[in-house]
């Protein structure tokens, strides 16, 4: 991906009248402007080489080594979908990402206009909490919930005899929490964006609080609701830290099966599994920002339309 | 994120609405409230109990009270170190990429930008791992760039992955966005009539970046500075896939001590200690960008 630079010089003064010392200072500014577009050029090159390598090397119509290029083939795909140990991992992906989504967006909203609702020292609390969990180190989170389920099984056991075990509920529960507070951030910035007016007009022609809610706030709402959906299905789809902890037996998701893969050694499979995942991860991502860029056209806000600001904002 | 006003209270509201609508907040707030309270709260307080404690024969945790646990993860502080060092590198590497890029997102990129930023966004929600692995294949001896190396000098030595270099490199690739968002927001901000008034005042290119562009992008590059090398810090797939396990940081020594030494006390002294020096670098940052604040405000003036 290139950049071409859209100068800005024009805004300065000419230059005919300065002379030798203007034009040495022309030179300079015309290599350090190449400089920017080679260095923006070399960046987007860098971020996108490896993912293009992977894509590309999925096609590879070869039986040996992954990386010596036989042909373009797309057996492989056959192969990744055929294969049972792929298809379970992908069941089970899909299994652990929606219930994941669902209950963290609905966590995340409910919490998000719950605490509009509360006095200032209820917020702090929750605010603490919201950040822990995202500042916290994944692979601390990971290993302490890990501890926490290892010990609370053993004591469970020890005194109702019931035997519990690792599997889609302890991934789905350890999921929830890093996507409920991801859900709050992003809806509770939504919220403090609106305009309040409207909610109040509403409740001055006596809508009632319910009918406020679901004519006024969701609509303004949802374009976050939508992104955290998104968001959280994405990264429960794509983790690999937490899931490998609190996963059990048979409960090994794609990320799961890609870390074993990569561990023994990539094969052409291991990367047209992943390209399955990139397309179908960037796609979902891809139409979601769309849906958010049509729907903030329609109701005429400018200046923040989707994901991308979601990242960029703050 | 700001905090937003509490909705308008109807003052009519009677006695028994008032009952309703506490009802309400808490029965909102009730179901994020005890995740945290047991998947967040619960495991951390554990942990923090558990570094105290000793291991049992067979591995976990024997209820106890002592230091030990604390003292030789300070004696054996070797992964904490090479975190340290590379987080710090990793951070330093992402400002050098990160830096001219934002600053030609903000300053150049005029009609395509929202393409650009997309693009950067992209690779961002794409998995982790996948993006880790690849450099696997792009870094390799078969046909990467170790490959490409060796063919040139004839030496069949040469290897970058399962060295320093590589992690460094995964570090870099999976977080320098973090690195160009904030940079690239502060910069889009910037009164470009500074830089002007500047160079018309005959300060020249360096000088203008210097005492301009640098002093107005730092919020940016503190707070991008924070967020990568948070994540850095208790890196794990990165050093195991391109490091081979052999860069040795926090989040291999944790997974170390808690799974393969079921030595959990250890452990948790260990993650304690990393909790503890987040919350210390995430404080110094919030301090220093509100002194930060402050002394502008008074130059301002």
């Amino acid at each position: 991906v290139t950049a071409p630079a859209v100068s800005r010089e024009a805004v300065r003064p000419q230059p005919d009248r300065r002379g030798a010392e203007s034009r040495r200072a022309d030179r300079s500014t015309a290599l350090v402007e190449g400089w920017l577009r080679a260095h923006t050029a070399l960046v987007y090159a860098f971020l996108y080489l490896p993912i293009l390598v992977v894509i590309l090397f999925a096609f590879n119509d070869t039986t040996r080594r992954v990386t010596a290029w036989d042909g373009f083939s797309t057996k492989w795909f056959g192969i990744a979908f055929g294969d049972a140990v792929v298809q379970k991992a992908l069941l089970n992906s899909f299994i652990v990402a929606i219930p994941n989504a669902i209950l963290a967006t609905t966590f995340g909203t409910m919490a998000a206009l719950g605490l509009q609702r509360v006095g200032k020292r209820v917020r702090l609390v929750f605010d603490a909490l919201t950040y822990t969990s995202v500042i916290v180190p994944e692979i601390v989170i990971a290993l302490s919930t890990l501890v926490l389920f290892a010990t609370g099984f053993d004591l469970i056991e020890a005194w109702f005899g019931i035997k519990l075990n690792f599997g889609h509920p302890t991934i789905i529960a350890a999921h929830v929490l890093f996507n409920t507070s991801l859900v709050l951030l992003l809806v509770r910035a939504r919220l403090s964006g609106m305009d309040r007016t409207l909610v109040e007009a509403s409740s001055d022609l006596f809508a009632t609080p319910w009918r406020t809610f679901r004519q006024i706030t969701f609509p303004m709402l949802l374009p976050a609701i939508v992104a955290g959906f998104l968001l959280s299905f994405t990264f429960s789809f794509d983790d690999y830290v937490i899931t490998t902890f609190v996963s059990g037996p048979g409960s090994s998701t794609l990320p799961l099966f890609i870390f074993g893969q990569v561990k023994r050694g990539v094969t052409p499979e291991t990367n047209a599994v992943a390209t399955v995942i990139l397309v179908f991860t960037v796609g979902t991502l891809l139409i979601g920002q769309l849906l958010l860029m049509w729907q903030s056209r329609r109701t005429g806000r400018h200046g923040d339309s989707g994901m991308a600001s979601i990242v960029t904002d703050n | 994120v700001a905090t937003p006003n509490s909705l308008p209270v109807r003052p009519e509201a009677a006695q028994p609405g008032r009952f309703r609508s506490r009802l309400l907040s808490t029965a909102l707030l009730l179901p994020a409230a005890i995740w945290y309270v047991v998947l967040l709260v619960a495991p951390l307080a554990i942990v923090i109990i558990f570094s105290f404690g000793s291991r049992a024969r067979n591995g976990g945790y024997t209820p106890g009270f002592s230091f030990d646990n604390y003292l030789r993860a300070i004696d054996k502080s070797d992964p904490f170190i090479t975190s340290l060092a590379m987080a710090a590198a990793g951070t330093i590497a992402c400002l050098l990429v990160g830096l001219p890029l934002a600053y030609f997102l903000a300053t150049r990129a005029s009609r395509r930008k929202g393409v650009l930023i997309l693009l950067l966004v992209v690779p961002f929600w794409t998995s982790f791992l996948i993006r880790t692995y690849a450099w696997l294949i792009v870094l390799g001896p078969d046909s990467g760039v170790a490959g490409w190396v060796n063919a040139i000098t004839g030496d069949d030595g040469f290897r970058i992955l399962g060295t320093p270099l590589a992690v460094l490199i995964g570090l870099v690739y999976g977080y320098l966005p973090l690195m160009v968002f904030p940079l690239y927001v502060t910069l889009e901000r910037m009164d470009r009539t500074l830089v002007e008034a500047s160079k018309d005042l005959g300060a020249g290119r360096w000088a203008t970046f210097r005492q301009i562009t640098l002093p107005v992008a730092l919020p940016g590059l503190v707070t991008g500075s924070i967020l990568v090398f948070i994540p850095m810090m208790g890196e794990y797939v990165i050093p195991q896939i391109l490091g081979y396990g052999r860069t040795y940081l926090m989040g291999n020594a944790l997974v170390t001590d808690f799974l393969e030494a079921r030595n959990w006390p250890s452990g948790a002294a260990r993650a304690v200690g990393l909790i503890v020096i987040m919350f210390v670098t995430i404080t110094a940052y919030l301090w220093f960008v509100n002194r930060g604040r402050r002394t502008r405000e008074v130059s301002v003036l």
